[in-house]
């Protein structure tokens, strides 16, 4: 490495601009912080020398230069702004309406939104947020993140620590604030050191030259903060593994139990209970609200009890269970245990469990029960036998009945909307009578049947949706955005404040640095040169087009 | 209750009239020029009046909380309404930093148009669906709008350095984007002026449409402009729609929207032309004498400051009280929802701002223009996102 030693003997490294321990500019590096053109010195990183502007040979430094470059990172943080920002001009694919046309991508953007529509679905801008190229920029970023701060870190660290109270002249004269005055007394100069010091300013006097400073932690501020993102960035990457992140779902029917999904096994839920509320109309407050807006649904609970198995269950035998949890699931109140979290999510209200028909005559118009049999419609026999003789075969079940394209089918395998077709036969007859009963409907298929059938009651349910979490990446969040906070203040709410005061003949120099608040550093001077001859620095700033 | 109410509302009206009145004060500081004894009296009446102003603001917020027993955050009324209290907090903040009576004087007009945009919309107390039954609610908007809020400080000082710095004296590209935010600001008054004016009439009009094999009816408070598609007017005695609405526009009430957003542009220009035509220059080249006096490097200096105070506030609330939340209620901290999304936009662009202005060439006139882009996003965010891309943090 070629060293460059400094007039003032401290030997810099290479690349440096401004001397670390001195400030006077280095001759051949001017370039590289733009200092040759301007008269105001840049004072980014204090001019310490950084890999990225320094070596430009290998491809390995070509990169390195690449992602800590400022430019860089903020053209990939433009990106993916409006990235983000285009992801929201059609809802996402799992943002599809349950009510939409159709919930396949593929007809729903073309359908709803028309030619727009169907571009956005096929440049994949549907799942905009999990492509491959939304990551990588989110990659990119967090790589440049890494680099940059590595980049400038250590060696600002350094130039830092190595300051020397007494600056070159040159440095002084091209900061942004700065002020000569031709006589100054002993007295005078006092005055300002203490000022500076009831200031709270770390003051140091090298031959009287004087280096004020404060808050010089707040410089380590960026580099918190990006740390804290890295952690966060690595979070999200753990949470696309198996191991640190579960998400499952599992539908339970009120009164029944079942066993959690993903949990090998281990864990049931039974749910006692699914509860609806709403507000009350007549309720004082909300009155006027809800005339305007319908009804405002007030509550979503599950009642549920949570169990273990404690012994594994033998095949065909019912498994050992132990009870560990009963609550109440509500919304924003979810139910935690060893270490998995249930969240309520979704409902079904008013399942059928069980219906009850009655066999009667066509032609009674009383409709008098001949006899009756209830079917559990989660367990539907295939065969009824009635006690007065009859006896009815269960030929088709359609436990959510549609008809599409006049064929009758059912919607899914849960008792929503159940319906049959029975074959009815009488006492001590081999001759069956066909029988279409659902809910609202019965249909004799061939218009002779001597006997009907009615529903006569039906038991209903409620059915929870809960989501399963287990989630053992969000404490990396949580540090990650407590790091992230920590940075962003320190950084934010106190700013490095430097001020030099160098004697020069009988005066002084007055020369003051911050990284943000100028006004702040200014109305510091002022206060600590108030009643001495000294003068107030001029502001030198060139205010950029 | 119904008290409480009144009571609330009253000092809501309150605070608009005392804002409205520390304006003209501010006005004033302006004209206070050599006579340095003087000088000071308009600016401490006018910081005074706003602080009392702002104290009504807050009774209005706490009678509101009692009456309706959860924070008034949950609505688009109150949302804006707390968003503009936010404005004069961050406006209190920053004045007793700078001391800037100038920031005022801009300050409280956008807040006070804020709070007459918000009062345009439903203010009935309306109830807290269950989602929105947890304290994490109150953390969260009130975080989110207060870090907006000064985020949008930013926003005044760097209008102010625009108003005052850009070139009047021929047109050019940069005279006509000013005008273009200062005529944005025109669509809001536009949509209160017409809004007021409408409710006053007790103008109805109901249509009733058709939207995926439902017939829904929707209520317009202004004529339409722009009906519903396929929709058939069921009052009588209002105005036939000029045209209907493209059948693309769907969601909740879309076509009373888009409506709406014709009537406040409309509104909004008339107001302008008429402000063109009594000032008989460019508005911005009419304020610009009033600003001589300003110095720009010290609005440059609060531009920046704002956001710098802002944007770990605007984390804080809008990205990680955000994500508490959603942990809690929907059992994902992150679900890709609009506004979240927006949410984030803005973050990356504040982001990108702070690390614009750590390279020469970006302070200045370019940094004025970047807070007035924060602010558009911000405002996007808070208005355009319920209002169209609707998710679930839809309001209104
Ligand atoms: C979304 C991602 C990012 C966020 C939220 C972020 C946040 C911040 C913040 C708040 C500051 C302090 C600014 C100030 O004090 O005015 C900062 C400084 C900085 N950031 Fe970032 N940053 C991000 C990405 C990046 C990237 C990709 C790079 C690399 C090119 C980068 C490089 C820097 C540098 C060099 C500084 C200045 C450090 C110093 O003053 O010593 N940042 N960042």
């Amino acid at each position: 490495m070629n060293k460059i030693k400094c007039d003032c003997g401290h030997v810099n490294p290479e690349g440096t601009v401004l001397c670390e321990a001195c400030g006077k500019p280095i001759e051949e590096n001017q370039h590289i912080d733009g200092n040759d053109k301007r008269t105001l010195l840049n004072m980014r990183y204090d001019g310490s020398a950084r890999r990225s502007q320094t070596y430009n040979k290998s491809i390995v430094d070509k990169i390195w230069s690449f992602f800590s470059s400022v430019k860089v990172g903020v053209w990939l943080i433009v990106i993916a702004l409006l990235a983000s920002a285009i992801g929201t001009i059609f809802p996402q694919e799992m943002y599809i309406p349950a009510n939409a046309v159709s919930r396949d991508p593929a007809v729903y953007y073309e359908d709803t939104y028309g030619i727009f529509g169907q571009i956005y679905y096929q440049l994949g801008f549907h799942n905009l947020y999990s492509s491959w190229w939304y990551m990588i920029l989110i990659a990119l970023i967090g790589i440049s993140l890494v680099i940059c701060s590595i980049d400038r870190f250590v060696p600002l660290y350094k130039a830092l620590k190595r300051q020397k109270a007494k600056r070159h002249e040159t440095f002084l004269n091209r900061q942004r604030l700065y002020s000569e005055t031709e006589n100054v007394t002993a007295e005078e100069k006092d005055k300002i050191v203490h000022a500076l010091k009831k200031q709270r300013y770390n003051v140091r006097n090298e031959n009287g030259h004087i280096l004020a400073e404060k808050g010089r932690f707040s410089r380590w501020g960026p580099y918190v903060n990006h740390i804290g993102l890295i952690v966060i960035l690595i979070a999200a990457i753990l949470r696309m593994t198996p191991f640190m992140y579960l998400d499952d779902y599992v539908w339970v029917r009120e009164g029944e139990r079942t066993v959690i999904p993903s949990t090998d096994g281990e864990y049931y839920i039974e749910n006692k209970d699914f509860i609806l509320e709403t507000y009350d109309k007549n309720n004082d407050r909300f009155k006027e609200a809800i005339e305007q807006e319908g009804m405002v649904a007030k509550n979503f609970q599950t009642n549920a009890i949570i169990y273990k198995e404690i012994a594994p269950s033998v095949a065909g035998a019912e498994p050992e269970l132990k009870k560990i949890a009963e609550e109440k699931i509500k919304m924003n109140h979810p139910l935690k245990f060893d270490g998995y979290t249930l969240y309520q999510a979704g409902y079904q209200l008013n399942e059928f469990t069980s219906m009850t028909f009655k066999v009667h005559e066509t032609d009674d118009p009383d409709e008098k029960a001949l006899g009756t049999f209830t079917i559990d419609l989660n367990a539907p026999k295939p065969e009824y036998k009635l006690d007065n003789g009859f006896r009815v075969v269960v030929d088709q079940y359609y436990p959510d009945y549609s008809l599409e394209n006049g064929e009758p089918r059912s919607e899914s395998k849960y008792p929503k909307n159940p319906a049959f077709v029975f074959f009815v036969y009488p006492p001590n007859s081999e001759q069956a009578e066909v029988s279409f009963v659902g809910i609202g409907r019965n249909i004799d298929a061939t218009g002779e049947n001597q006997y009907k059938l009615g529903v006569q009651d039906f038991e209903l349910r409620d059915v929870s949706g809960l989501t399963v979490r287990k989630d053992y990446t969000l404490p990396f969040f949580i540090v990650g955005a407590i790091i992230f906070m920590l940075g962003v203040i320190q950084g934010m709410y106190w700013q490095h404040r430097r001020i030099w005061i160098h004697p020069k003949g009988n005066g002084l120099l007055v020369a003051a640095h911050t990284n943000k608040n100028w006004y702040g550093v200014k109305k510091d001077i002022e206060k600590v040169i108030s009643g001495t001859n000294v003068e107030m620095v001029k502001d030198q700033q060139e205010l950029d087009e | 209750m119904d008290n409480l109410i009144s009571v609330s509302s009253t000092m809501l009206y309150t605070a608009f009239i005392l804002y409205l009145i520390a304006t003209c004060f501010f006005g004033a500081t302006i004209k206070e020029k050599k006579d340095k004894g003087k000088k000071g009296i308009a600016g401490k009446i006018a910081i005074t009046l706003t602080i009392i102003g702002f104290l009504a603001q807050i009774v209005y917020f706490i009678t509101r909380w009692i009456a309706s027993g959860h924070a008034p955050v949950s609505n688009l009324f109150e949302f804006m309404t707390f968003f503009g209290m936010g404005l004069v907090f961050a406006f209190i903040i920053i004045y007793f930093i700078y001391r800037l009576s100038v920031l005022g004087l801009f300050a409280l007009p956008i807040a006070l148009i804020v709070i007459a945009y918000a009062s345009m919309f439903p203010t009935e107390i309306s109830p807290l669906v269950p989602s929105l039954q947890s304290h994490w609610l109150y953390i969260h908007v009130t975080t989110v709008s207060l870090g907006e809020a000064i985020l949008s400080i930013s926003f005044v000082a760097g209008l102010i350095y625009l108003i005052r710095q850009i070139d009047q004296s021929v047109k050019s590209k940069r005279t006509t984007w000013l005008e273009v935010i200062l005529f944005s600001l025109f669509i809001f008054i536009g949509f209160s002026v017409i809004s007021a004016t409408f409710n006053i009439a007790d103008y109805h009009a109901q249509f009733e449409y058709e939207e995926r094999g439902s017939t829904l009816t929707t209520d317009y408070q202004l004529p339409a402009i722009a009906g519903p598609n396929d929709g058939k007017l069921l009052t009588e005695n209002a105005m036939e729609p000029l045209f209907e609405v493209p059948s693309w526009m769907h969601g909740a009430n879309a076509p009373r929207k888009f409506n709406t957003l014709i009537w406040s542009i409309l509104a909004g220009f008339v107001l302008y032309v008429l402000a063109r035509l009594l000032f008989r220059k460019r508005i911005g080249a009419a304020i610009q004498p009033l600003l001589l006096k300003v110095k720009p490097d010290l609005l440059d200096e609060v531009s920046y400051r704002a956001v710098a105070i802002g944007f770990p506030v605007f984390t804080l609330g809008g990205l990680i009280f955000a994500s508490i939340w959603a942990q809690i209620a929907w059992d994902r901290f992150w679900g890709w929802d609009p506004k979240e999304v927006w949410a984030l936009v803005t973050w990356f662009f504040y982001a990108a701002f702070l690390h614009l202005r750590l390279s020469r060439g970006w302070h200045g006139e370019k940094s004025a223009w970047l807070a007035a882009g924060g602010f558009a996003i911000i405002m996007f965010n808070l208005i355009a996102v319920n209002l169209i891309l609707a998710g679930l943090h839809s309001y209104a």
